[in-house]
């Protein structure tokens, strides 16, 4: 688990992700500590304490410091984030604050949805 | 339009008032397109390129960033939302251009942009900071100057919030400004507006309208200036060309009659017509027709004034209609003219295409392009009558090819099937007019046979025979013989030579009959000669017996005489 420490290579996440079936490997990209890019990182940490516990790291991107990594991931939105594993790659736009859309987006079948739910209508504001 | 004077690449519009600084401009490097916006586009602005599918939008910024980084050292750009790069590096490649070298060497960035609506879900606020990223990325990475956005309309079905969309549009696009680049947005043709999602809004400075229009089944492209904010431009519809050559739009506007003329007279090729004209030829720069039905031998009279060009080491085009040119060449052996030498030579090109693969717009276009690139100093348009479209138009089309021609200087030879000049069997209209000079052929039928006789009908500014010419084409070239005209009227082929061997042979027997009478004559004279002989002999015959008498009677009368006196004096003696 990475954390919220953006790194620049997700090649041994990516290694670590084979070795365990459903392991999540997320990438957030971000530009810059912009209002936006402080929700998305908040709401993807708690979301993932919730649903993933155990089961994911997430590797953050600002693309202000690295530019070059945008076209790797046909990244156009920001913020950005991109399901690397478990295959298919899925990309989520936006500030994941709705989380409805974020389970949908990330295809997590939520354990114990009717909890968090109204949790995450709190704090999508 | 205004004027045709082309500003220099950078250069700025002739009417921009002293002390205000011009509207900079860059060129595009696409042949007339900088002529009609007087240098290109606006420098450092964003102009927008729309059209319908297939219209060569991309193509035409292809172009534009390719002949920046190749010609005027300006690095570029392409954000392509639509093809891969490894498509659009082969979608041009079959232009000659070597994207892949060009970015080797840092001319230029190319970026795909995919835009999968299914693989990206929404959930919250966001914005295209990461497009502004992935941009600067490439324009800082090669110092770029030129960029390119096609089609950026694509990100409309990538993404639900227009608002937000246009939003970050606007921002683009005044990013753009800031950073100085020029740059082309492309935009797909929309219902009742320039471009689907409405990009003219945004993109106001410069918009082109590419135009891809189908009128009796031939598709011609036309490109049109729309808008060009602070710059004069030409306003028309013009056709632009894409070929294996790239892509060009061709400023075809009528020319004035303001035309300086070469000096000089060119050989025909043929003796006989030569000595028809009385310089000894066609004025250069003129305009000739040698008009005729099919198989009286326009492409035949052409040949021979291409050749006598080609062997001047002149140069000489030919745009041929109804036949390759190869067969050309083959056919003119036929008559001892070797063409393909010249063309080995690289003095003559023959450019076939089929009247129908063009509109008249694009084939006149084509004509332009290619003539100003081989600068040839004869045109031969061959036959200017198998191009067809409506009568208003091809009269038009015609006036402009012919004023192209003669701006240019160039001799043009035009033929045409339709003896009477016209171009159509329906109209009047014609083009003899504007020709300077008009050869007709024309097939005499008399006696079960055909022969070629050729009239000189008019040529501007010289004298010129009147008379009617039988050509004949042998190995040896075309030959010109004097037709035969007399009290029966004109005759051609066997009739002539019928005609003139009973000619021949009236003289003979009129010769005979007086040679006859001559010695007829001769034969009286000479009797008359004898009988005066004879005559002369009986006189002489005559006086010699006179003679002869006239002595005796001298000598009869001495005896008589001396007798007496022997008498007397006999008797006297006595006494």
């Amino acid at each position: 688990m990475s954390g919220s420490e953006p790194t620049e290579d997700g090649l041994d996440a990516d290694a670590a992700g084979m070795v365990e079936e459903g392991h999540y490997h997320l990438r957030l990209y971000v530009a810059g500590q912009t209002a936006k890019s402080l929700t998305a990182m908040a709401n993807l940490k708690r979301f993932c304490e919730e649903h993933l516990a155990g089961h994911y790291d997430i590797e953050v991107i600002d693309l202000m410091k690295n530019p070059q990594l945008a076209a790797g991931d046909q990244i156009l939105a920001i913020p950005t984030l991109v399901r690397r594993l478990p295959a298919p790659l899925k990309r989520i736009i936006g500030d994941l604050s709705n989380t409805e859309k974020v389970l949908v987006g990330l295809d997590i079948r939520p354990q114990n949805l009717a909890e968090t739910n109204p949790a995450a209508k709190v704090d999508g504001v | 339009m205004a004027s045709e004077s082309a500003s220099p690449p950078q250069g700025t519009p002739k009417d921009a008032s002293k002390g205000v600084p011009a509207l900079a401009k860059v060129a595009t490097g696409i042949d007339g397109f900088d002529t009609i916006t007087f240098g290109g586009l606006p420098k450092g602005r964003p102009s927008l390129v729309c059209g319908a599918a297939g219209c060569g939008k991309t193509l035409f910024a292809t172009t534009f960033l390719v002949n920046g980084a190749t010609r005027f050292g300006e690095p570029g750009v392409f954000m392509s939302f639509e093809e891969r790069a490894d498509d659009l590096v082969a979608n041009v490649a079959s232009l000659g251009y070597d994207l892949d070298g060009l970015v080797a060497q840092g001319k230029l960035a190319i970026d795909h942009i995919r835009v999968e609506r299914s693989e990206i879900e929404e959930t919250g606020e966001y914005d295209l900071e990461g497009l502004f990223i992935r941009l600067g990325f490439a324009v800082d990475s090669i110092g770029a100057k030129r960029v390119v956005l096609d089609t950026i309309e694509t990100l409309f079905a990538g993404f639900s919030d227009e608002t937000v969309l246009r939003a970050e549009l606007r921002r683009l696009f005044g990013w753009i400004k800031d950073r100085g680049l020029t740059a082309i947005i492309t935009g797909e043709r929309g219902d009742g507006q320039l471009t689907r999602q409405g990009m003219e809004e945004y993109v106001s400075d410069c918009v082109v309208l590419l135009d891809n229009r189908v009128e009796d089944q031939i598709t011609t492209r036309r490109l049109r200036v729309v808008k060009y904010r602070g710059s004069a431009h030409g306003t028309n519809e013009y056709p632009f060309l894409i070929d294996a050559e790239g892509i060009s739009v061709l400023p075809v506007t009528a020319a004035d009659l303001d035309y300086r003329l070469p000096d000089g007279v060119a050989s025909t090729g043929i003796p006989g017509l030569d000595t028809m004209l009385e310089p000894g030829g066609f004025h250069r720069g003129t305009s000739i027709l040698v008009s005729g039905e099919s198989g009286t031998g326009k492409t035949m009279i052409t040949s021979s004034m291409v050749d006598a060009a080609c062997a001047r080491g002149e140069r000489c085009m030919s745009f041929v209609f109804e036949e390759s040119g190869d067969q050309i060449i083959r056919n003119a052996r036929s008559i001892g003219l070797d063409l393909a030498r010249h063309v080995e030579a690289g003095l003559l090109r023959f450019e076939a295409a089929r009247p129908s693969l063009y509109g008249l717009e694009m084939h006149l276009a084509r004509m332009h392009r290619d003539i100003d690139r081989f600068a040839p100093s004869v045109v031969v348009v061959d036959p200017l009558s198998a191009l067809r479209g409506p009568p208003a138009e091809l009269q038009a089309t015609m006036l402009r090819m012919v004023d192209m021609l003669k701006s240019r200087g160039i001799t043009s030879v035009f033929t045409s099937l339709r003896e009477d000049g016209s171009l159509d069997h329906d109209s009047n209209i014609g083009v003899s007019s504007l020709m300077d000079a008009w050869i007709k052929l024309l097939n005499v039928e008399a006696n079960g046979e055909r022969s070629r006789t050729l009239y000189v009908i008019k040529a501007r500014g010289m004298r010129h025979s009147n008379q009617v010419r039988e050509f004949s084409m042998s190995g040896d070239g075309i030959a010109l013989v004097d037709a035969y005209i007399g009290p029966a009227g004109v005759l051609t082929g066997t009739a002539r030579i019928v005609q003139e061997a009973e000619e021949a042979a009236a003289g003979l027997r009129r010769e005979q009959e007086s040679r006859r009478r001559r010695r007829e004559a001769e034969r009286r004279r000479q009797s008359l000669e004898r009988q005066i002989d004879e005559l002369r002999a009986t006189l002489e015959v005559a006086a010699e017996e006179e003679a002869v008498l006239l002595s005796e009677d001298e000598m009869r009368e001495a005896m008589l005489t001396s007798e007496r006196r022997i008498l007397s004096t006999r008797r006297g003696g006595t006494q």
